[in-house]
Parts: C-alpha cells; sequence; structure tokens
C-alpha cells in the first residue's frame, strides 16, 4: 500500500471515528435526559401532595395509606414466590443441567414466559389462582401471578451471574474434596450473590408497578388494611389507574402523589441494593 | 506417616504412602481417545515431573489420579490407577473422599473470594472440623508448610485476593495441604508468576516431597530438571492417534541419556 493511500485511509478512519463517538455520545445523552425529565417532572407534579396525612391515612381522608400496605404485601408475597424457584432454576440451569433437549426446552420456556404480556398473566392468575384454586381475589392470587412474571428475570439473571464465578474456583473447591452442593453454597453462591440480589430487585420492582397482574387477581378500588393474604387490597399502580380514569372527578394530585411515592418506594430499595452491592464487589475482582 | 481409619467397624491402622501404580490408563473423550496405554509408578514422597508438549495429555492424566476428571461429562477413565494398592476407581472409593487424599494446585493461583484463615480452612471444614482451636493449628500448620507463615500469619483475616500473585498460589498449596493428603497434583503451578515467586514455589515443593508425593505437570524443562526425582515423558504423535507415555525414569538418566531418541530430540529443544 502506498504511503499516501495509508494516510487518506487514517484520514477517514479518524473522521469515522468522531462520528460514531458524536452518535453514541448523544443518545447516551438522551437516555439521562429522558431519565432526568420523568423523575424531575415527577417530583414537580407529585412532590406538593406529600404529607404525613396523604401517607397515612385512608382515601376517605386524603390518604393512601391501604394502597402502600398493599403494595408492600403483594412485593413480599411475590418475592416469597419467585426468589426460592427463580434462585434455585438459575442454579440448575448454571451449575447442574447437562447439555441437551431437555435444558433447552427448560430455556425456551423461561424466554416465552418473559416475552408474554403482563395482562395475559392477569388472566392467566384468573382463571388458575382466582378461580380453579379458590384463593379469591387475594395477595395470594396476585402475589402468585406477580411471581410468574417476575420469575424469568430472576432465573436468567441469577444463571448470568453464576456463569460469571470463574471456573477455577469450582475447579479448587471440588479437588479439595468438597461436594457439588457444597461449592456451589460455599464458594460459587457468595461470589455471585451480588449479581443475584441484583437481578432479585429488578424483577420485584417490576412487579411493584404492575397493574394489568394484579387487576383481576388481588386489587379493588377501595378496601380496608389487610388481615390475611386472603383479603383483598388496594395498591399503588390500580390506585393510579383508577384515579386517573375518574370521568367526573380526575384527581391529579393523588395520581401525581401516589406515583411519586411508588417510584420513590422502588428506588430506595434499589439504593440500598446498589450500596450492598459496591461494597461486596469491592472485595470481589477476578 | 500413619493414619488410623475406620474400615468395616474396625479401626486400622495403614501406613500411609502415596504411590501410585498405573496399568494401561487411557481417558476418552466420547467417542476420542485422548490418551492410551500409559503405563508407570509414582513412588511415595518423592517428585515426579511430566513434561511433554502441548496436548500431549499431561493435564489429562494428572486430573486422573484425583478423579478431576468425573467432574467433565463425558469423560471416560479405562485401565487401572492403584494408591497405596487401592483402586481409585471400583465402587468403594468415593471420588470426594479421594480428593482429601489427593490434593491439587491449578495453573493460575485460583483462592476463594474470602479470607487468607478461611480459604484454608475450607477443606478441614468440608470435612466436618468445626474446633476454632483445632482449625487455627492446622491453618498455621499448613501456611507453615507452604512458606507463607511468615507473610501472612499476623493478617489471617486479610481477604486472599490482597495478596501477590505468588503468594496467592502458596495460599492455594496451604489450602490443599490442610486435608492432610498423601498426594499433591501440581498443574504447571509456577507458568504463571514471575521468575522470584516461581523459585519460592520451587523452594516449597523441594520442602514438602519429604512427607508428600508430588506429581507435577511443567512445562518448563529446567524446572523439572531442578526439581522432580524422576521424569516422565508424554507425547502425541499425531492427531488420529492418542497420547501415551514415551518413557519414565530417574529424572538425571532422562536429562542426559534417555533411553528413547524422542525424548532426547524433546529435551533438546529440537521440537515442541
Amino acid at each position: 500500500m502506498s504511503r499516501a493511500r495509508a494516510r487518506s485511509r487514517v484520514r477517514t478512519a479518524r473522521v469515522v471515528e468522531g462520528v460514531m463517538r458524536l452518535v453514541t455520545g448523544a443518545a447516551a445523552a438522551s437516555v439521562v435526559m429522558a431519565a432526568f425529565g420523568l423523575l424531575g417532572y415527577l417530583l414537580y407534579r407529585g412532590a406538593p401532595s406529600i404529607s404525613l396525612n396523604f401517607l397515612t391515612q385512608i382515601p376517605g381522608l386524603g390518604g393512601i395509606f391501604p394502597a402502600i400496605v398493599g403494595t408492600f404485601w403483594l412485593v413480599v408475597g411475590t418475592a416469597a414466590f419467585s426468589l426460592p424457584i427463580g434462585i434455585s432454576a438459575g442454579i440448575y440451569l448454571s451449575e447442574y443441567a447437562p447439555r441437551g433437549t431437555r435444558t433447552r426446552i427448560i430455556r425456551l420456556s423461561i424466554a416465552n414466559m418473559a416475552g408474554v404480556p403482563s395482562i395475559v398473566y392477569g388472566l392467566f392468575g384468573l382463571a388458575v389462582f382466582v378461580m380453579f384454586f379458590g384463593f379469591k381475589v387475594s395477595i395470594l392470587s396476585g402475589s402468585l401471578t406477580l411471581a410468574c412474571l417476575t420469575l424469568p428475570v430472576i432465573i436468567t439473571t441469577t444463571e448470568e451471574a453464576l456463569r460469571q464465578v470463574p471456573q477455577d474456583l469450582r475447579q479448587a473447591s471440588l479437588a479439595l474434596g468438597a461436594t457439588r452442593w457444597r461449592t456451589i453454597y460455599r464458594v460459587v453462591l457468595p461470589a455471585a450473590a451480588p449479581g443475584i440480589v441484583t437481578g432479585s430487585i429488578l424483577g420485584l420492582s417490576r412487579a411493584a408497578g404492575e397493574t394489568a397482574p394484579v387487576l383481576f387477581t388481588a386489587v379493588f378500588f377501595s378496601a380496608p388494611l389487610p388481615t390475611s393474604p386472603f383479603d383483598k387490597v388496594m395498591a399503588l399502580p390500580y390506585h393510579i389507574f383508577i384515579m386517573a380514569t375518574q370521568p367526573n372527578h380526575p384527581q391529579p394530585a393523588i395520581v401525581w402523589g401516589s406515583a411519586l411515592v411508588l417510584v420513590a418506594g422502588v428506588s430506595i430499595v434499589n439504593i440500598v441494593a446498589a450500596t450492598w452491592r459496591s461494597r461486596a464487589r469491592r472485595k470481589v475482582t477476578w | 506417616m500413619a493414619i488410623a481409619r475406620e474400615k468395616e467397624g474396625h479401626v486400622v491402622t495403614t501406613q500411609i504412602q502415596g504411590a501410585f501404580e498405573l496399568k494401561d490408563v487411557s481417558v476418552s473423550y466420547g467417542k476420542e481417545t485422548a490418551v492410551a496405554g500409559v503405563r508407570m509408578s509414582i513412588d511415595a514422597h518423592s517428585v515426579t515431573a511430566l513434561i511433554g508438549p502441548s496436548g500431549c495429555g499431561k493435564s489429562t492424566l494428572l486430573r486422573c489420579l484425583n478423579r478431576m476428571n468425573d467432574e467433565i461429562g463425558g469423560v471416560r477413565v479405562g485401565g487401572t490407577i492403584l494408591l497405596d494398592g487401592e483402586d481409585i476407581y471400583s465402587g468403594d472409593v468415593d471420588p470426594v473422599e479421594l480428593r482429601s487424599r489427593v490434593g491439587q494446585v491449578f495453573q493460575r493461583p485460583n483462592p476463594f473470594p474470602m479470607s487468607v484463615y478461611d480459604n484454608v480452612a475450607y477443606g478441614p471444614r468440608t470435612f466436618g472440623m468445626k474446633d476454632r482451636a483445632e482449625l487455627d493449628a492446622v491453618v498455621e500448620e499448613s501456611l507453615r508448610r507452604a512458606a507463607l507463615w511468615e507473610e501472612v500469619g499476623g493478617k489471617l483475616k486479610k481477604h486472599a485476593f490482597e495478596l501477590s500473585g505468588g503468594q496467592q498460589q502458596r495460599l492455594c498449596i496451604a489450602r490443599a495441604l490442610a486435608t492432610k493428603p498423601e498426594v499433591l497434583l501440581m498443574d504447571e503451578p509456577a507458568s504463571a508468576l514471575d521468575p522470584i515467586s516461581s523459585q519460592q514455589i520451587e523452594d516449597t515443593i523441594a520442602e514438602l516431597k519429604s512427607d508428600v508425593t508430588i506429581v507435577i505437570v511443567t512445562h518448563n524443562m529446567q524446572q523439572a530438571a531442578r526439581i522432580s526425582d524422576r521424569t516422565a515423558f508424554m507425547l502425541r504423535e499425531s492427531m488420529d492417534r492418542p497420547a501415551g507415555l514415551v518413557e519414565i525414569g530417574d529424572t538425571r538418566t532422562m536429562f542426559t541419556k534417555p533411553n528413547d531418541p524422542r525424548t532426547e530430540a524433546y529435551i533438546t529443544g529440537r521440537f515442541g
């Protein structure tokens, strides 16, 4: 190649380099703007509604306390079902599953579960948990439905986190006479814990904000505080939906206030998890 | 070293040796035979080096000795491997128990993401040791034997990842020693280390062989010549034939006047 041609190629490459930096940078900046715009507007509209009264009273007295409690219990219920099953399934796929048709079927099922629209989960929950099992419209039915929706996220992120743990560590543990399970429990899981926690929180955050799956399975427009898992509850996303679609008396203050409470709640959990994670990660680097 | 072992209700005291006898050993992955026809004996309380070019089956053969090949799906080991006269592939031998007798140190230092203490205590705890004083004693003894006590004795709570590469590898040796193995398998233990750390590992090996049998795979022929008592040369002559053992002998003889012309060609650097 002649020197002149080489020089012109270098020049072109430099231009492409500059353009790509600009394009990708602009895309990243627009994400930042969208995120801050959304949160900023939410804060602007929602903050004036927030008061002690709003957070602790029943709707009749201008509060949303039962909806907060309802969402809390739905998320706890969802976690109770989806974390053990999801993390165990992730462990199976990463640590035990042989390569073959059976494993392919499992993976295909998970991918399909992730692709099902949330309203379809709502219908499924209504047919199976509410009617077939007779759990009625309740926290239990809603939690089980949300757990189905959350499972694929938890399974996939658990599997991914486990796969990132170097094979060397498993070998070392097995070579010391540890069984597979001890190796997983004492070495692999602790090393993968930050990733697993991230995935779990991500899945549960999504569950907290879903409306469609709980629509037919757990919520009611106005319900008292639940006293058992078989009670129907109010929930923040559904409360937002109802309040925003009142034909005659729209309640923007309650809608934006509830939305802010929902986002703030999820964010607090996320921040706590992220703090813990960065402390755990500081020790674990490969 | 003598050890009391319970067998069929009786406590039998056996002399622990750590000598291997390999008879016609072969390893196949699925349909392909990787290693075949290996016959050799590995003397107790000595260092045996496995040398040969890449892909000659040294590491594969090494992993037969603690049945780590069992962990890879589709691997079949043929022939007989006796450890102190006992067939380690017979139904009575539990690979988990075998691995407490035959430890392994890997190519890259692979400490667990936990403290120095917990790393060394991992093996004994696996076999149910809970007593703190007992664990403390094992941890100290193992670190001393791995020549690491001087450096880390005062900071056992330190995270293993904060140690240097050479220290990490000696920690892995200490970890393997903590289950009191008769044999230590080492798969190129110094290849990822700088020359000084490598030297320390070699010194440690020299110390250890008085009470542990060591089988070491190495690419470094000077290392094999320096540290081993016996050397086995393995070779895979073509891709459509399995690898095998060319010869095994006293290290000095192997490096000065080997029997087989292929060994001579390899050690004088004509190939590989």
